[in-house]
Protein backbone atom coordinates (compact mmCIF):
# COMPACT_ATOMS: atom_id res chain seq x y z
CA UNK A 1 0.00 0.00 0.00
CA UNK A 2 1.40 3.40 -1.50
CA UNK A 3 1.73 5.82 1.43
CA UNK A 4 0.15 9.30 0.04
CA UNK A 5 2.47 12.42 -0.19
CA UNK A 6 0.62 15.39 -0.36
CA UNK A 7 3.03 18.65 -1.19
CA UNK A 8 2.17 22.06 0.60
CA UNK A 9 4.07 25.12 -0.29
CA UNK A 10 7.56 24.15 1.11
CA UNK A 11 6.47 21.12 3.34
CA UNK A 12 5.84 17.58 2.22
CA UNK A 13 2.87 15.11 4.50
CA UNK A 14 2.81 12.01 4.01
CA UNK A 15 0.05 10.32 5.83
CA UNK A 16 0.35 6.49 7.15
CA UNK A 17 -2.40 4.20 6.93
CA UNK A 18 -2.88 1.54 10.08
CA UNK A 19 -1.71 -1.55 8.17
CA UNK A 20 1.70 -0.40 7.40
CA UNK A 21 4.41 -3.54 5.81
CA UNK A 22 7.91 -2.82 6.33
CA UNK A 23 8.16 -3.08 2.85
CA UNK A 24 6.01 0.11 2.26
CA UNK A 25 8.02 2.07 5.21
CA UNK A 26 10.71 1.45 2.57
CA UNK A 27 9.30 2.58 0.09
CA UNK A 28 7.89 5.77 1.82
CA UNK A 29 11.33 6.45 2.91
CA UNK A 30 12.46 6.17 -0.65
CA UNK A 31 9.61 8.52 -1.46
CA UNK A 32 10.22 11.04 0.64
CA UNK A 33 13.79 11.21 -0.07
CA UNK A 34 13.65 11.70 -3.52
CA UNK A 35 10.70 13.87 -3.12
CA UNK A 36 12.75 16.62 -0.84
CA UNK A 37 15.23 16.61 -3.17
CA UNK A 38 12.60 17.46 -6.00
CA UNK A 39 10.68 19.69 -4.76
CA UNK A 40 13.84 21.21 -2.34
CA UNK A 41 10.91 20.90 0.42
CA UNK A 42 12.22 22.58 3.63
CA UNK A 43 10.17 20.35 6.22
CA UNK A 44 8.47 16.62 6.11
CA UNK A 45 5.51 15.91 8.53
CA UNK A 46 4.97 12.11 8.84
CA UNK A 47 1.54 11.90 10.11
CA UNK A 48 1.39 8.37 11.58
CA UNK A 49 -2.04 8.98 13.42
CA UNK A 50 -3.66 5.89 11.94
CA UNK A 51 -0.70 3.53 12.83
CA UNK A 52 -2.01 1.19 15.55
CA UNK A 53 1.52 -0.18 16.50
CA UNK A 54 5.39 1.28 16.37
CA UNK A 55 7.43 -1.55 16.92
CA UNK A 56 11.17 -1.38 16.72
CA UNK A 57 11.42 -2.25 12.97
CA UNK A 58 9.25 1.45 12.84
CA UNK A 59 11.35 3.64 15.42
CA UNK A 60 14.29 2.53 13.33
CA UNK A 61 12.86 3.38 9.85
CA UNK A 62 11.38 6.70 10.97
CA UNK A 63 14.80 7.63 12.34
CA UNK A 64 16.21 7.04 9.55
CA UNK A 65 14.36 8.85 7.50
CA UNK A 66 14.55 11.55 9.73
CA UNK A 67 18.14 11.21 9.19
CA UNK A 68 18.81 10.84 5.34
CA UNK A 69 15.70 14.10 5.27
CA UNK A 70 18.14 16.18 7.62
CA UNK A 71 21.22 15.46 5.06
CA UNK A 72 19.03 16.94 2.47
CA UNK A 73 18.84 20.27 4.20
CA UNK A 74 14.84 19.32 5.81
CA UNK A 75 13.19 18.72 8.88
CA UNK A 76 10.90 16.48 10.36
CA UNK A 77 8.11 16.62 12.63
CA UNK A 78 6.32 13.34 13.88
CA UNK A 79 2.83 13.54 14.52
CA UNK A 80 -0.27 12.02 15.47
CA UNK A 81 0.96 8.94 17.95
CA UNK A 82 -1.47 7.47 19.96
CA UNK A 83 -1.40 7.63 23.65
CA UNK A 84 -1.99 3.63 23.66
CA UNK A 85 1.03 3.32 21.12
CA UNK A 86 3.06 6.31 23.01
CA UNK A 87 2.84 3.81 26.25
CA UNK A 88 3.63 0.68 24.63
CA UNK A 89 7.24 2.54 22.52
CA UNK A 90 8.04 3.68 26.08
CA UNK A 91 7.50 0.17 27.95
CA UNK A 92 9.36 -1.40 25.06
CA UNK A 93 11.81 0.86 25.37
CA UNK A 94 12.02 2.95 22.01
CA UNK A 95 13.08 5.92 21.65
CA UNK A 96 12.54 9.00 18.30
CA UNK A 97 14.92 10.99 20.46
CA UNK A 98 16.16 13.81 18.13
CA UNK A 99 13.08 13.79 16.34
CA UNK A 100 9.94 16.23 16.82
CA UNK A 101 7.22 15.11 17.86
CA UNK A 102 3.67 16.73 17.99
CA UNK A 103 0.32 15.87 19.18
CA UNK A 104 -1.21 16.95 15.19
CA UNK A 105 -0.99 17.96 11.95
CA UNK A 106 -1.82 20.95 13.08
CA UNK A 107 0.31 21.63 15.54
CA UNK A 108 3.01 19.79 13.52
CA UNK A 109 3.16 22.89 10.64
CA UNK A 110 2.89 25.07 13.04
CA UNK A 111 6.59 23.83 14.38
CA UNK A 112 7.70 23.79 11.20
CA UNK A 113 6.37 27.11 10.53
CA UNK A 114 8.43 28.59 13.66
CA UNK A 115 11.46 26.89 13.02
CA UNK A 116 11.41 28.34 9.43
CA UNK A 117 11.11 31.32 10.64
CA UNK A 118 14.00 31.03 13.11
CA UNK A 119 15.64 29.49 9.96
CA UNK A 120 14.50 32.77 7.88
CA UNK A 121 13.45 30.29 5.31
CA UNK A 122 10.61 29.55 3.32
CA UNK A 123 7.66 28.58 5.49
CA UNK A 124 4.54 26.76 3.79
CA UNK A 125 1.45 28.21 3.44
CA UNK B 1 21.97 11.54 17.68
CA UNK B 2 20.35 8.13 16.73
CA UNK B 3 22.31 6.38 19.39
CA UNK B 4 20.56 5.24 22.40
CA UNK B 5 21.35 6.29 25.37
CA UNK B 6 21.60 3.75 28.58
CA UNK B 7 18.06 4.75 29.92
CA UNK B 8 16.58 3.70 33.18
CA UNK B 9 14.73 0.72 32.86
CA UNK B 10 13.07 -1.18 35.95
CA UNK B 11 14.87 -4.70 36.47
CA UNK B 12 12.92 -7.25 34.48
CA UNK B 13 11.45 -10.26 36.42
CA UNK B 14 13.05 -13.14 36.01
CA UNK B 15 12.52 -15.94 32.84
CA UNK B 16 9.50 -16.52 34.62
CA UNK B 17 8.64 -20.05 34.20
CA UNK B 18 4.98 -20.60 32.67
CA UNK B 19 2.89 -21.65 35.00
CA UNK B 20 -0.14 -22.90 33.18
CA UNK B 21 -0.03 -25.24 30.33
CA UNK B 22 1.09 -23.87 27.18
CA UNK B 23 -1.15 -26.28 24.68
CA UNK B 24 -4.50 -26.23 26.37
CA UNK B 25 -5.30 -23.42 23.96
CA UNK B 26 -8.81 -21.99 23.14
CA UNK B 27 -9.94 -20.26 19.94
CA UNK B 28 -6.11 -21.40 18.32
CA UNK B 29 -5.26 -20.07 15.06
CA UNK B 30 -1.91 -20.17 13.44
CA UNK B 31 -0.29 -17.71 10.89
CA UNK B 32 2.64 -18.86 8.79
CA UNK B 33 5.35 -16.28 8.83
CA UNK B 34 7.20 -15.81 6.12
CA UNK B 35 7.05 -12.30 4.77
CA UNK B 36 6.25 -8.71 6.64
CA UNK B 37 2.98 -8.99 5.59
CA UNK B 38 2.07 -11.94 7.76
CA UNK B 39 3.70 -9.95 10.60
CA UNK B 40 1.01 -7.18 10.17
CA UNK B 41 -2.07 -10.44 9.68
CA UNK B 42 -0.09 -12.41 12.90
CA UNK B 43 -0.60 -8.59 15.07
CA UNK B 44 -4.54 -8.62 13.73
CA UNK B 45 -5.47 -11.31 14.67
CA UNK B 46 -3.67 -10.89 17.95
CA UNK B 47 -5.77 -7.87 18.68
CA UNK B 48 -8.73 -9.33 17.81
CA UNK B 49 -8.49 -12.04 20.20
CA UNK B 50 -7.29 -9.79 22.78
CA UNK B 51 -10.16 -7.30 21.91
CA UNK B 52 -12.57 -10.74 22.01
CA UNK B 53 -11.58 -11.52 25.75
CA UNK B 54 -11.96 -7.99 27.06
CA UNK B 55 -8.54 -6.48 27.08
CA UNK B 56 -8.15 -2.82 27.25
CA UNK B 57 -6.92 -0.79 23.98
CA UNK B 58 -3.58 0.38 25.38
CA UNK B 59 -2.96 -3.67 26.24
CA UNK B 60 -4.46 -4.82 22.48
CA UNK B 61 -1.68 -2.19 21.25
CA UNK B 62 0.68 -3.99 23.81
CA UNK B 63 -0.19 -7.58 22.59
CA UNK B 64 0.02 -6.24 18.99
CA UNK B 65 3.57 -4.50 19.26
CA UNK B 66 4.70 -7.54 21.23
CA UNK B 67 3.69 -9.97 18.20
CA UNK B 68 5.10 -7.44 16.01
CA UNK B 69 8.37 -7.32 17.49
CA UNK B 70 9.05 -11.67 17.59
CA UNK B 71 7.18 -12.16 14.25
CA UNK B 72 9.94 -10.00 12.84
CA UNK B 73 12.49 -11.73 14.48
CA UNK B 74 11.52 -15.16 13.04
CA UNK B 75 11.70 -13.50 9.33
CA UNK B 76 15.18 -11.64 10.00
CA UNK B 77 16.99 -14.60 11.71
CA UNK B 78 14.78 -17.90 10.17
CA UNK B 79 13.20 -16.66 7.27
CA UNK B 80 9.87 -18.27 7.76
CA UNK B 81 8.11 -19.59 11.43
CA UNK B 82 4.75 -20.17 13.15
CA UNK B 83 2.64 -17.39 15.73
CA UNK B 84 0.44 -19.59 17.12
CA UNK B 85 -1.80 -17.40 19.25
CA UNK B 86 -4.70 -18.55 21.23
CA UNK B 87 -6.50 -18.27 24.74
CA UNK B 88 -6.95 -19.82 28.10
CA UNK B 89 -8.97 -19.42 31.28
CA UNK B 90 -7.73 -19.84 35.09
CA UNK B 91 -10.74 -18.98 37.43
CA UNK B 92 -12.46 -15.57 36.86
CA UNK B 93 -8.54 -14.69 34.66
CA UNK B 94 -8.23 -15.08 30.95
CA UNK B 95 -4.63 -14.83 28.98
CA UNK B 96 -4.02 -14.69 25.85
CA UNK B 97 -1.22 -16.84 24.56
CA UNK B 98 1.29 -15.86 22.08
CA UNK B 99 3.86 -18.75 20.29
CA UNK B 100 6.15 -17.96 18.13
CA UNK B 101 8.12 -20.81 16.37
CA UNK B 102 11.36 -21.58 13.81
CA UNK B 103 13.48 -23.99 13.53
CA UNK B 104 16.11 -21.12 12.44
CA UNK B 105 19.58 -20.96 13.68
CA UNK B 106 18.47 -21.04 17.17
CA UNK B 107 20.30 -18.68 19.68
CA UNK B 108 23.56 -19.73 21.55
CA UNK B 109 23.23 -17.26 24.65
CA UNK B 110 19.92 -16.98 25.84
CA UNK B 111 20.87 -14.89 28.79
CA UNK B 112 23.03 -12.35 26.77
CA UNK B 113 19.50 -12.43 24.42
CA UNK B 114 17.75 -11.47 27.74
CA UNK B 115 20.24 -8.82 28.75
CA UNK B 116 18.46 -5.70 29.78
CA UNK B 117 19.31 -2.38 31.06
CA UNK B 118 19.58 -0.74 27.75
CA UNK B 119 16.44 0.31 25.38
CA UNK B 120 15.77 -2.37 22.03
CA UNK B 121 19.15 -2.36 19.66
CA UNK B 122 20.66 -3.70 22.30
CA UNK B 123 20.79 -7.22 23.43
CA UNK B 124 21.76 -8.89 20.17
CA UNK B 125 19.07 -6.41 18.97
CA UNK B 126 16.49 -8.95 19.10
CA UNK B 127 14.11 -6.61 21.25
CA UNK B 128 13.01 -9.43 23.73
CA UNK B 129 13.62 -7.89 26.68
CA UNK B 130 11.49 -5.16 26.20
CA UNK B 131 8.74 -7.20 24.62
CA UNK B 132 9.32 -9.31 27.57
CA UNK B 133 8.39 -5.54 29.51
CA UNK B 134 5.35 -5.56 27.89
CA UNK B 135 4.20 -9.12 28.25
CA UNK B 136 3.23 -10.97 31.85
CA UNK B 137 5.24 -14.59 31.11
CA UNK B 138 7.91 -15.23 29.13
CA UNK B 139 9.80 -17.90 28.33
CA UNK B 140 12.40 -18.17 25.54
CA UNK B 141 13.78 -21.86 24.43
CA UNK B 142 16.49 -22.00 21.83
CA UNK B 143 19.81 -23.09 21.02
CA UNK B 144 22.04 -23.02 18.04
CA UNK B 145 20.80 -25.81 15.22
CA UNK B 146 17.61 -26.49 17.59
CA UNK B 147 15.36 -23.16 16.23
CA UNK B 148 13.41 -20.69 18.55
CA UNK B 149 10.42 -21.12 20.57
CA UNK B 150 8.92 -17.85 22.49
CA UNK B 151 5.81 -18.40 24.68
CA UNK B 152 4.37 -15.06 25.83
CA UNK B 153 0.94 -14.84 28.09
CA UNK B 154 -1.01 -11.67 29.41
CA UNK B 155 -3.41 -12.19 31.80
CA UNK B 156 -7.04 -10.28 32.54
CA UNK B 157 -9.23 -10.78 35.06
CA UNK B 158 -12.45 -10.74 34.32
CA UNK B 159 -14.26 -7.85 34.88
CA UNK B 160 -17.44 -8.17 34.12
CA UNK C 1 0.84 -66.10 42.02
CA UNK C 2 -2.43 -67.18 41.32
CA UNK C 3 -3.81 -66.13 44.42
CA UNK C 4 -2.37 -62.45 43.46
CA UNK C 5 -4.26 -62.58 40.61
CA UNK C 6 -7.21 -64.17 42.06
CA UNK C 7 -7.17 -61.15 44.45
CA UNK C 8 -6.75 -58.32 42.29
CA UNK C 9 -9.11 -59.74 40.06
CA UNK C 10 -12.19 -59.79 42.69
CA UNK C 11 -10.46 -55.86 43.45
CA UNK C 12 -11.66 -55.01 40.27
CA UNK C 13 -14.89 -56.41 40.44
CA UNK C 14 -15.39 -54.64 43.42
CA UNK C 15 -14.71 -51.47 41.74
CA UNK C 16 -16.70 -52.05 38.65
CA UNK C 17 -19.43 -52.95 41.14
CA UNK C 18 -18.87 -49.31 43.11
CA UNK C 19 -18.29 -48.03 39.70
CA UNK C 20 -21.66 -49.32 38.26
CA UNK C 21 -23.68 -48.16 42.02
CA UNK C 22 -22.15 -44.39 42.04
CA UNK C 23 -25.01 -43.86 39.40
CA UNK C 24 -27.49 -45.53 40.88
CA UNK C 25 -26.85 -44.51 44.68
CA UNK C 26 -26.68 -40.87 43.10
CA UNK C 27 -30.05 -41.02 41.73
CA UNK C 28 -31.88 -42.61 44.75
CA UNK C 29 -30.20 -39.42 46.60
CA UNK C 30 -31.88 -36.96 44.19
CA UNK C 31 -35.30 -39.12 44.62
CA UNK C 32 -34.78 -38.60 48.06
CA UNK C 33 -34.13 -34.80 47.70
CA UNK C 34 -36.77 -34.50 45.53
CA UNK C 35 -39.36 -36.08 47.83
CA UNK C 36 -38.53 -34.20 50.15
CA UNK C 37 -37.66 -31.04 48.99
CA UNK C 38 -40.50 -29.05 51.08
CA UNK C 39 -39.24 -30.43 54.41
CA UNK C 40 -35.75 -30.16 53.45
CA UNK C 41 -35.55 -26.32 52.19
CA UNK C 42 -37.80 -25.22 55.38
CA UNK C 43 -35.19 -26.95 57.76
CA UNK C 44 -32.20 -25.50 55.71
CA UNK C 45 -34.29 -21.80 56.22
CA UNK C 46 -35.08 -22.09 59.74
CA UNK C 47 -30.96 -23.40 60.82
CA UNK C 48 -30.28 -20.08 58.39
CA UNK C 49 -31.97 -17.95 60.47
CA UNK C 50 -31.27 -20.16 63.85
CA UNK C 51 -27.32 -19.37 63.21
CA UNK C 52 -27.91 -16.10 62.44
CA UNK C 53 -26.52 -15.48 58.97
CA UNK C 54 -28.08 -13.80 55.91
CA UNK C 55 -29.63 -11.39 58.29
CA UNK C 56 -29.38 -8.49 55.56
CA UNK C 57 -32.16 -10.68 54.15
CA UNK C 58 -36.03 -10.80 55.20
CA UNK C 59 -37.32 -14.16 55.88
CA UNK C 60 -39.12 -14.46 52.49
CA UNK C 61 -36.12 -13.80 50.57
CA UNK C 62 -34.24 -16.35 52.35
CA UNK C 63 -36.91 -19.10 51.47
CA UNK C 64 -36.55 -17.54 48.08
CA UNK C 65 -32.94 -18.23 47.39
CA UNK C 66 -32.84 -20.90 49.67
CA UNK C 67 -35.39 -22.96 47.10
CA UNK C 68 -33.26 -22.09 44.09
CA UNK C 69 -30.01 -22.86 45.52
CA UNK C 70 -31.68 -26.21 46.55
CA UNK C 71 -33.00 -27.07 43.28
CA UNK C 72 -29.78 -26.06 41.64
CA UNK C 73 -27.92 -28.05 44.51
CA UNK C 74 -30.63 -31.44 43.36
CA UNK C 75 -29.82 -30.54 39.80
CA UNK C 76 -25.71 -30.58 39.92
CA UNK C 77 -26.14 -33.40 41.40
CA UNK C 78 -28.80 -35.57 38.99
CA UNK C 79 -26.41 -34.24 35.97
CA UNK C 80 -22.96 -34.34 37.18
CA UNK C 81 -22.54 -30.91 35.37
CA UNK C 82 -21.51 -27.76 37.56
CA UNK C 83 -22.49 -24.98 34.76
CA UNK C 84 -26.08 -23.95 35.92
CA UNK C 85 -24.75 -23.85 38.92
CA UNK C 86 -21.84 -21.93 38.71
CA UNK C 87 -23.40 -19.10 36.52
CA UNK C 88 -26.74 -19.26 39.57
CA UNK C 89 -23.61 -18.95 42.28
CA UNK C 90 -22.61 -15.59 40.15
CA UNK C 91 -25.71 -14.43 39.82
CA UNK C 92 -26.55 -14.66 43.35
CA UNK C 93 -23.50 -13.25 44.62
CA UNK C 94 -23.83 -10.25 42.36
CA UNK C 95 -27.19 -9.85 43.80
CA UNK C 96 -26.04 -10.35 47.71
CA UNK C 97 -23.27 -8.56 48.07
CA UNK C 98 -24.60 -4.98 47.27
CA UNK C 99 -26.58 -5.87 49.91
CA UNK C 100 -23.73 -6.86 52.83
CA UNK C 101 -23.65 -10.34 53.00
CA UNK C 102 -20.21 -11.32 53.22
CA UNK C 103 -18.32 -14.81 52.76
CA UNK C 104 -18.51 -16.38 55.51
CA UNK C 105 -22.31 -16.13 55.59
CA UNK C 106 -22.40 -17.90 52.07
CA UNK C 107 -20.03 -20.51 53.00
CA UNK C 108 -22.15 -20.95 56.29
CA UNK C 109 -25.25 -21.62 54.76
CA UNK C 110 -23.72 -23.93 51.96
CA UNK C 111 -22.33 -26.04 55.12
CA UNK C 112 -25.55 -26.17 56.81
CA UNK C 113 -27.29 -27.54 53.83
CA UNK C 114 -25.12 -30.13 53.54
CA UNK C 115 -25.65 -30.84 57.36
CA UNK C 116 -29.49 -30.82 56.48
CA UNK C 117 -29.03 -33.19 53.60
CA UNK C 118 -26.43 -35.74 55.43
CA UNK C 119 -28.98 -35.61 58.59
CA UNK C 120 -31.93 -36.60 56.06
CA UNK C 121 -29.63 -39.42 54.40
CA UNK C 122 -28.90 -40.63 58.21
CA UNK C 123 -32.24 -40.80 58.90
CA UNK C 124 -33.20 -43.18 55.60
CA UNK C 125 -30.97 -45.43 55.58
CA UNK C 126 -30.44 -45.65 59.21
CA UNK C 127 -30.99 -49.19 59.13
CA UNK C 128 -28.83 -50.48 56.28
CA UNK C 129 -25.27 -49.43 57.72
CA UNK C 130 -23.67 -50.64 54.24
CA UNK C 131 -26.05 -48.84 51.75
CA UNK C 132 -25.70 -44.95 54.22
CA UNK C 133 -21.71 -45.67 53.79
CA UNK C 134 -22.07 -46.01 50.06
CA UNK C 135 -24.75 -43.81 49.38
CA UNK C 136 -22.06 -41.37 51.53
CA UNK C 137 -19.40 -41.99 49.19
CA UNK C 138 -21.59 -40.89 46.37
CA UNK C 139 -22.68 -37.96 48.13
CA UNK C 140 -19.23 -37.09 49.77
CA UNK C 141 -17.56 -35.52 46.29
CA UNK C 142 -20.41 -33.86 44.56
CA UNK C 143 -21.36 -32.25 47.34
CA UNK C 144 -17.70 -30.31 48.07
CA UNK C 145 -17.80 -30.07 44.40
CA UNK C 146 -20.99 -28.07 45.17
CA UNK C 147 -19.77 -26.01 48.04
CA UNK C 148 -16.64 -25.86 46.65
CA UNK C 149 -18.65 -24.12 43.48
CA UNK C 150 -20.70 -21.40 45.30
CA UNK C 151 -17.94 -20.45 47.93
CA UNK C 152 -15.70 -19.41 45.20
CA UNK C 153 -18.10 -18.38 42.55
CA UNK C 154 -18.96 -15.82 45.70
CA UNK C 155 -15.52 -15.25 46.46
CA UNK C 156 -14.36 -14.33 43.34
CA UNK C 157 -17.40 -12.43 42.66
CA UNK C 158 -16.63 -10.08 45.61
CA UNK C 159 -13.27 -9.20 44.49
CA UNK C 160 -14.02 -8.14 41.15
CA UNK C 161 -16.25 -5.67 43.31
CA UNK C 162 -13.36 -4.91 44.97
CA UNK C 163 -11.43 -4.26 42.50
CA UNK C 164 -14.14 -2.33 40.75
CA UNK C 165 -14.09 0.04 44.38
CA UNK C 166 -9.92 0.55 44.19
CA UNK C 167 -10.43 0.91 40.57
CA UNK C 168 -12.95 3.92 41.17
CA UNK C 169 -10.90 5.08 44.16
CA UNK C 170 -7.80 5.16 42.04
CA UNK C 171 -9.35 7.33 39.42
CA UNK C 172 -10.77 9.50 41.73
CA UNK C 173 -7.50 10.32 43.33
CA UNK C 174 -5.40 10.75 40.55
CA UNK C 175 -6.96 13.60 38.75
CA UNK C 176 -5.02 15.25 35.61
CA UNK C 177 -5.99 18.91 36.18
CA UNK C 178 -5.80 21.40 33.47
CA UNK C 179 -5.38 24.77 35.04
CA UNK C 180 -4.57 26.35 32.35
CA UNK C 181 -4.94 26.61 28.29
CA UNK C 182 -2.78 23.77 27.04
CA UNK C 183 -1.42 23.10 30.57
CA UNK C 184 -2.24 20.30 32.62
CA UNK C 185 -0.91 19.42 36.36
CA UNK C 186 -0.64 15.57 37.40
CA UNK C 187 0.68 15.97 41.30
CA UNK C 188 1.53 12.59 42.05
CA UNK C 189 0.89 11.29 45.81
CA UNK C 190 0.99 9.03 48.10
CA UNK C 191 2.42 4.84 47.16
CA UNK C 192 2.70 4.11 43.50
CA UNK C 193 2.02 0.69 42.93
CA UNK C 194 2.72 -0.84 39.35
CA UNK C 195 -1.43 -0.56 38.60
CA UNK C 196 -1.50 2.83 39.40
CA UNK C 197 1.58 4.05 37.69
CA UNK C 198 0.10 2.51 34.55
CA UNK C 199 -3.55 4.02 35.63
CA UNK C 200 -1.62 7.53 35.58
CA UNK C 201 0.24 7.15 32.61
CA UNK C 202 -2.34 6.72 30.27
CA UNK C 203 -4.45 9.12 32.53
CA UNK C 204 -2.37 11.60 32.22
CA UNK C 205 -1.73 10.90 27.78
CA UNK C 206 -5.19 10.78 27.19
CA UNK C 207 -5.29 14.16 28.89
CA UNK C 208 -2.79 15.61 26.98
CA UNK C 209 -4.45 14.62 23.60
CA UNK C 210 -7.91 15.35 24.84
CA UNK C 211 -7.00 19.10 26.06
CA UNK C 212 -4.21 19.28 23.64
CA UNK C 213 -1.86 20.20 26.24
CA UNK C 214 1.79 21.37 25.26
CA UNK C 215 3.27 21.64 28.50
CA UNK C 216 2.59 18.85 31.45
CA UNK C 217 3.94 19.55 35.46
CA UNK C 218 4.23 16.33 37.04
CA UNK C 219 4.74 17.05 41.11
CA UNK C 220 6.29 14.39 42.67
CA UNK C 221 6.05 16.62 46.40
CA UNK C 222 3.58 14.13 47.59
CA UNK C 223 5.48 10.22 46.70
CA UNK C 224 5.58 8.24 49.26
CA UNK C 225 8.28 5.98 48.31
CA UNK C 226 11.10 6.95 45.94
CA UNK C 227 12.93 3.46 44.20
CA UNK C 228 13.73 2.40 40.76
CA UNK C 229 10.43 1.34 39.61
CA UNK C 230 8.73 5.28 40.58
CA UNK C 231 11.50 6.71 39.21
CA UNK C 232 11.47 3.98 36.22
CA UNK C 233 7.78 4.90 36.11
CA UNK C 234 8.42 8.59 36.02
CA UNK C 235 10.72 8.57 33.50
CA UNK C 236 8.56 6.41 31.42
CA UNK C 237 5.36 8.73 31.37
CA UNK C 238 7.85 11.72 30.61
CA UNK C 239 9.19 10.25 27.22
CA UNK C 240 5.78 8.97 26.54
CA UNK C 241 3.77 12.44 26.93
CA UNK C 242 7.26 13.77 24.34
CA UNK C 243 5.85 11.54 21.93
CA UNK C 244 2.56 13.28 22.42
CA UNK C 245 4.44 16.30 21.55
CA UNK C 246 4.15 17.79 25.59
CA UNK C 247 6.83 19.41 27.21
CA UNK C 248 7.40 17.80 30.67
CA UNK C 249 8.31 19.77 33.53
CA UNK C 250 8.82 17.54 36.71
CA UNK C 251 8.50 19.46 40.00
CA UNK C 252 9.00 18.67 43.89
CA UNK C 253 12.85 17.28 43.55
CA UNK C 254 14.23 17.32 46.41
CA UNK C 255 17.95 16.98 47.14
CA UNK C 256 17.61 13.89 48.21
CA UNK C 257 15.22 12.61 46.00
CA UNK C 258 17.57 14.11 43.11
CA UNK C 259 20.45 12.32 44.25
CA UNK C 260 18.61 9.32 44.66
CA UNK C 261 17.52 9.25 41.13
CA UNK C 262 20.51 10.18 39.54
CA UNK C 263 22.50 7.06 41.41
CA UNK C 264 19.82 5.09 40.65
CA UNK C 265 21.09 6.38 36.63
CA UNK C 266 18.35 8.81 35.48
CA UNK C 267 19.80 11.30 33.76
CA UNK C 268 18.82 14.77 35.01
CA UNK C 269 19.94 16.61 32.30
CA UNK C 270 17.68 15.10 29.79
CA UNK C 271 14.74 16.31 32.34
CA UNK C 272 13.25 19.90 32.84
CA UNK C 273 13.21 20.06 36.73
CA UNK C 274 11.54 22.80 38.85
CA UNK C 275 12.06 23.31 42.77
CA UNK C 276 8.31 23.40 43.42
CA UNK C 277 5.08 23.17 41.86
CA UNK C 278 4.60 26.94 42.09
CA UNK C 279 7.61 27.26 39.65
CA UNK C 280 6.82 24.46 37.78
CA UNK C 281 3.73 26.34 36.78
CA UNK C 282 5.54 29.62 36.48
CA UNK C 283 7.66 27.88 33.97
CA UNK C 284 5.31 26.40 31.71
CA UNK C 285 3.22 29.51 31.66
CA UNK C 286 6.49 31.26 30.18
CA UNK C 287 7.52 27.93 27.81
CA UNK C 288 3.37 28.44 26.10
CA UNK C 289 3.64 32.59 26.60
CA UNK C 290 6.19 31.85 23.36
CA UNK C 291 5.38 30.37 20.71
CA UNK C 292 7.95 27.94 19.73
CA UNK C 293 9.10 24.96 21.60
CA UNK C 294 12.19 23.36 20.77
CA UNK C 295 12.63 19.97 22.28
CA UNK C 296 15.77 18.28 23.35
CA UNK C 297 17.89 21.26 23.19
CA UNK C 298 18.71 24.42 25.12
CA UNK C 299 15.47 26.43 24.86
CA UNK C 300 15.78 29.49 22.32
CA UNK C 301 12.69 31.06 22.09
CA UNK C 302 11.41 33.51 19.68
CA UNK C 303 8.43 35.57 21.47
CA UNK C 304 5.79 36.27 18.96
CA UNK C 305 3.20 38.85 19.26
Amino acid sequence: MEVPILKQGGYLIATIQAALSDADLIRLQDALVEQVGKFRSKGVIIDVTALDVMDSFATRTLRSIAHMIKLRGAETVICGIQPEVAFAMVQLGLTLEGISTTLDLEEGLALLNQRMLKRGGVHGK
Amino acid sequence: MGNDTPRLVAKPPPNIELNTEIRNLDNEMHIHIESDADIVVAREQGRAIGRSIGFSSTDLTIIATAISEIARNILVFAKSGEIILGTADQGDRRCITIIAEDKGPGIRDVSLAMRDGFSTGRGLGLGLPGTRRLMDEFQLISSPGKGTTVTMKKWITRNG
Amino acid sequence: MAKKDEARFSEVELEQGTEESIGELLRQLVAHLRQNRTQLRQEWARRITQAKLLTAMSQDEIFAEATTIYDNYVEALESGTFEALQGYARNLSERIIPRGVETHEVIGIVLLLRDVLARSLFAKYQHDFSLLNRILDAYEPAANRIANTVAVGFVQERERTIRQQQEAIRELSTPVLQVRERLLILPIIGVIDPQRARQLTEQLLRGIRTNRAKVVVIDITGVAAMDSNVANHIVQTVEASRLLGATVIVTGLSPEIAQTLVTIGVDLTKMNTVGDLQGGIEEAEKLLGYKVLILGETSTTIQTT
